[in-house]
């Protein structure tokens, strides 16, 4: 099972041909994706290691039965490859491209919600998904926690989504998912919680946060209502300054709202052991698998 | 990035919002001139891109050329709140009758944009919306449909706009709405939008916020709105070497790879700088995947020449690099500096401690400890090095008080 990414699915790689493109396509394949092929409009016929390369996203679709792209094209571009595979209809699109326009981000949201939302979009800025043994939509490093496991993992951050995974390798991930740092993301938080709620193959879940926008509340609230699983989170960004942004174009104190406090705050009120530093966090998760592990013997 | 008040000004004009005529000095003298241009009483204001420059006596009126003279050498070189004014604008003194408040501006929550407004402008827009919230319209906007003239009479008449002025405010909505577009804005704001007694309206003040990540389409923009860099302004020099850098107000300097990674290493090094007196992270330094041995060097170069930096926590998790990669980097970013080939005051004193984890770390370990470099502590686990780093740092304070 594990979310959104299966041994099932079939990956296009939009901009396989870029170097980035083609690093990670060989990186994905070796970790056990099936990336069934790529798109360069350019480079229509050619293929990369074998993996053939397509005009459009539809064509691609059409002759491998894509259901998953990873969409590795520049920011000037990339607005339109998303626009692509949105009208292509393709269920999962991963947006790993850092530094496209927010227009044109919050452009691309609202015409996949016009066109019904077919399309789930991932990202901006995101490392992807990875769901341990079975596939790998992105740039996450598979080695990092090789072996599928019950934990469920969801981030804002691509740097703490590879820390956390090492520090709780050993129990392994159902899924781990990478949902970006800008300002105007795809798949939230909340929709990431919902997901391993609902996976028989997850049983806790890790929730990493940062500072900007007030996401961690609204998925408190989430938590609060609509979910069972233990939740354990960590929020970074106590020491940043209001009016500052921190790396990712989303991570910005403004005035008194999206301060790492309030989201720690409303994490705990929502019952999420939240840690105070990322070990601390994955000790906490290691308790709460530990216990369980402990019960079912 | 944060435009000041001239800039947005400028904007508005460019794309049909009424603004007073103005000019921006840098000396008292120059306002002079402006002033007898204007052929009327002025305001000078200082140009900072922080609130409040009122109270701060950063906006002052001036019936004659003679005062506006006066008034900009009261204001140059004033510090508002840590930002030092360099420039006035000169503008045209307005007659007030009524002022509202117009703003659009990105809304992350739903991923759409938001407009907001209010027939009671003037005050902080932030307290009109706790203490008055009724009186502030919000009306969402679709990024695909924008805010056509349907939409902007909608605004205007949730704001209760009265009626003579609406066709006006709605015209003005359009216009910033361009300002939103054409010029990749997150925040377009104006408060307050004056009614003179005449009936004419003027953006008296405004704020514009433009996307960075769309400079690439707006070069000439961003080129001419860009902050003076100087020497001591390290977030400058940063910015020059591509370096994704915050100065904060600590003693340890920080290098990480990885936005997240890194604003969770300045937490967790004022976490232990409790146990050390309050010792503090210096920066905020991102460099990001590659971690190449020039990256290192550059960021080195900016984190030591901070003159505040009494320790530096270099804090590694080799996801897609390799650790050995860092390693080597950290040698030879060294090695350059020591070299005094890039400007950071010539040969490191400052010990730095090194957490590498991940992919290849054996590997990346043993390099460190093979170079065996004096400055060099190598600590195995994030926490731990954070501890160490603040440690050093308080008793660098310490030795050198």
């Amino acid at each position: 099972m594990a979310i959104f990414l299966s041994a099932d699915s079939k990956v296009l790689v939009q901009g396989i041909t870029g170097s980035e493109g083609t690093k990670h396509t060989r990186r994905m394949v070796a970790s056990g994706t099936q990336v069934v092929g790529g798109v360069n409009p350019r480079k229509a016929g050619s293929d990369v290691d074998g993996i053939p390369v397509f005009a459009t996203v539809a064509e691609a679709r059409d002759q491998t039965g894509a259901d998953v792209t990873v969409v590795f094209v520049p920011p000037a571009f990339a607005k339109g490859a998303v626009v692509e595979a949105i009208d292509a209809r393709i269920p999962l699109a991963v947006v790993i491209t850092e530094g496209i326009p927010v227009h044109d981000s919050a452009w691309f949201w609202a015409y996949s919600q016009q066109q019904g939302g077919s399309t789930r979009i991932l990202g901006p800025n995101c490392p992807g998904l990875i769901s341990p043994g079975r596939s790998n939509a992105g740039i996450i490093p598979a080695s990092i926690a090789p072996n599928p496991g019950r934990i469920g993992l969801v981030s804002k951050s691509g740097t703490l989504t590879y820390q956390m995974m090492y520090e709780l390798r050993d129990f392994g991930f159902s899924t781990a998912i990478g949902i970006g740092g800008d300002p105007v993301i795809g798949t939230t938080h909340i929709d990431a919680l919902e997901a391993f709620e609902a996976d028989p193959e997850t049983d806790a879940i890790v929730m990493i946060g940062e500072i900007g926008g007030d996401a961690e509340e609204r998925a408190a609230d989430f938590i609060a209502r609509s979910v069972s699983k233990p939740v354990v989170g960590y929020v970074a960004g106590f020491t940043a300054p209001e009016g500052k942004t921190m790396g990712h174009a989303g991570a910005i104190v403004s005035g008194s709202s999206g301060t790492a406090a309030a989201k720690q705050e409303a994490l705990e009120a929502a019952g999420v052991q939240v840690g105070r530093t990322p070990s601390a966090t994955a000790a906490l998760m290691r308790e709460i698998m530990s216990s369980r592990t402990a019960s079912s013997l | 990035m944060d435009l000041m008040e001239y800039q947005a000004k400028e904007l508005f004009a460019q794309h049909g919002v009424p603004v007073l005529p103005g000019e921006t000095v840098d000396t008292a003298e120059a306002a002079r001139g402006v002033a007898e241009r204007i052929g009327k009483p002025v305001v000078v204001k200082a140009q900072v891109k922080t609130g409040g420059r009122g109270k701060a006596g950063g906006v002052k009126l001036a019936g004659t050329p003679d005062e506006a003279v006066a008034r900009a050498g009261d204001i140059l070189g004033l510090d508002i709140k840590g930002h030092l004014v360099r420039k006035v604008l000169v503008t045209e003194a307005s007659d007030i009758d009524v002022e509202y408040y117009v703003a659009f501006l990105l809304d992350r929550a739903h991923r759409r944009y938001l407009a907001m407004a209010s027939a009671e402008g003037g005050m902080e827009i932030e307290q009109l919306a706790v203490e008055r919230p009724e009186a502030l319209a919000r009306i969402p906007i679709d990024p695909i449909g924008g805010c056509d003239q349907g939409t902007a009479r909608e605004i205007v008449a949730a704001a209760r706009i009265p009626a003579d002025a609406a066709d006006d405010v709605a015209q003005i909505l359009q216009s910033m709405w361009k300002v939103l577009v054409e010029e990749e804005a997150t925040l377009v704001e104006i408060n307050p939008l004056c009614r003179t007694p005449d009936g004419r309206l003027v953006a008296l003040d405004g704020k514009v916020t433009l996307d960075g990540n769309a400079e690439f389409r707006h070069p000439e923009v961003f080129a001419a709105y860009a902050d003076v860099v100087s020497d001591d302004d390290l977030e400058g020099r940063a910015r020059k070497k591509g370096l994704n850098y915050v100065k904060l107000d600590g003693s340890v300097g920080i290098i990480g790879n990885g936005a997240g990674l890194v604003m969770s290493t300045l937490d967790v090094v004022a976490y232990a700088g409790e146990q050390h007196g309050g010792v503090k992270p210096a920066n905020f330094l991102d460099i990001g995947g590659g971690a190449s041995a020039q990256v290192m060097a550059d960021g080195l170069a900016i984190i030591l020449s901070d003159p505040d930096v009494r320790s530096v926590f270099v804090n590694v998790f080799g996801g897609i690099t390799s650790c050995d990669a860092v390693a080597n980097g950290i040698v030879q970013a060294l090695a350059i500096l020591e070299q005094g080939g890039d400007g950071a005051g010539g040969t490191p004193r400052i010990p730095l401690v090194v957490r590498l984890d991940g992919n290849n770390v054996e590997e990346g370990r043993r390099i460190l400890h093979e170079a065996a470099h004096p400055l060099v502590l190598v600590v195995d686990t994030m926490d731990g090095a954070a501890a160490k780093a603040a440690e050093l740092a308080s008793g660098a304070a310490d030795g050198q008080a």
